[in-house]
């Protein structure tokens, strides 16, 4: 499953990166401390977070993340959005909680393998 | 459900609160921000966080979140434990990160808490 | 002495800065007086909230500062002031996201530029002095209906 999919299965709107959606997802990871998202995300994973500091495009970028999901309806701050089109990371807006868009990526990932 | 039930879903071990894993939760929020939980959790509803410390116990008792659940493995710090104890607020740890047991949770009934004030 | 006729409950808690183990406990102590004076749930939570991301900040940023309840007929109200280095710019301040947290301060899952934020639209009225080099005075109000 790719970040297009989960788009669209879960109406999520694209701030950034509209051209690099076709990654292929691996897993997912929820956390709002990027030393903690630093440390345990996996190459290939969405990540899914309420921070919407520009760092977070500087460790989606090191980690190789497949993009960025902001829950609750939060906006990226601008300088977020600018860092995010230089490196070419996608961010999605969604406006579920944390726990339940984390879930339902959960489920749509398990019924693809 | 019940957070005896929580427990088996999760695999958790109980760290406080053994006595209180009858209680029924049915909402759950997960956030390593307190703000964000101070801001959008319900009342009553599970929090899951990756924090250990025992600023999470007071957020939690400040909005009267029902158990906290620990996730990646972590443990909660000798503070966190002693002012949960005080406060009679469960707190139970799993080695699922947050995606995950968010996830199981979900899958067998557990639903998002998200209050729009 | 006559004005307390008019303030049937005012308390005041000191809160020093720097010292993290005790961060909330003032918190945690107003909630359990609003409790014991039977205020309804939501109140007591508004009122907890507003009192906690303030102490939050006295303990984040300042050398010391206090937080005085008062009780009135028809308000709560919470006043956190701070000695402590002050806000520059209170319109940056109040932006959402924006922080000058350190990191201890962001791993404990403070920090993240949501406080004043939270205090502003839990409180019915909510006011923020702050002079550089001084420091801050939030005065929170929550209304009983």
């Amino acid at each position: 499953m790719n970040t297009e999919a989960i788009i669209k299965a879960l109406n999520l709107k694209v701030r950034s990166a509209e051209d690099n959606l076709k990654k292929n997802i691996s897993g997912g990871y929820t956390g709002d401390l990027l030393s903690d998202v630093m440390a345990n995300s996996h190459e290939g994973d969405i990540w899914i977070t309420r921070q919407v500091h520009q760092n977070i495009v500087a460790v989606a970028s090191l980690k190789d993340l497949a993009g960025i999901i902001l829950v609750n309806s939060c906006e990226p701050a601008k300088d977020t959005l600018e860092k995010a089109a230089q490196e070419n990371i996608p961010i999605m807006i969604s406006d579920l909680s944390a726990f339940e868009l984390s879930a339902k990526v959960y489920n749509l990932l398990a019924e693809k393998d | 459900m019940k957070l005896r039930d929580v427990k088996e879903i999760l695999d958790a071990e109980v760290i406080v609160g053994e006595e209180m894993l009858d209680m029924e939760v049915a909402t759950a929020f997960g956030a390593d921000l307190m703000s964000d939980v101070l801001a959008f959790a319900k009342p009553g509803s599970l929090l899951l966080t990756g924090l250990t410390n025992d600023q999470v116990v007071r957020t939690a008792d400040i909005i009267e979140i029902a158990a906290i659940i620990i996730v990646r493995g972590k443990k909660p710090n000798v503070e966190a434990v002693k002012l949960a104890k005080e406060l009679q607020i469960p707190i139970l740890a799993t080695k699922h990160i947050l995606f995950d047991a968010a996830g199981l949770l979900y899958t067998k009934g557990m639903v998002g808490s998200l209050e729009k004030r | 002495m006559e004005a307390t006729e008019d303030i049937p409950y005012q308390r005041s808690f000191y809160v020093e800065g720097g010292n993290f183990s005790y961060a909330g406990i003032v918190s945690t102590s107003i909630k359990s007086i609003l409790k014991q004076m039977d205020f309804p749930n939501d109140i007591v939570r508004k009122t907890a909230l507003v009192s906690y991301e303030s102490e939050i900040n006295i303990v984040s940023y300042a050398r010391k500062g206090v937080i005085k309840l008062t009780v009135l007929s028809d308000i709560i109200q919470i006043e956190a002031v701070d000695e402590g280095p002050g806000i520059p710019n209170i319109e940056l301040a109040m932006q959402e996201g924006y922080s000058t947290a350190d990191n201890k301060i962001r791993e404990m899952g403070f920090g993240a530029g949501m406080g004043l934020c939270n205090i502003k639209s839990y409180s019915d009225h909510f006011d923020l002095i702050s002079e550089v080099g001084k420091g801050t005075s939030l005065k929170m109000v929550i209304k009983i209906h």
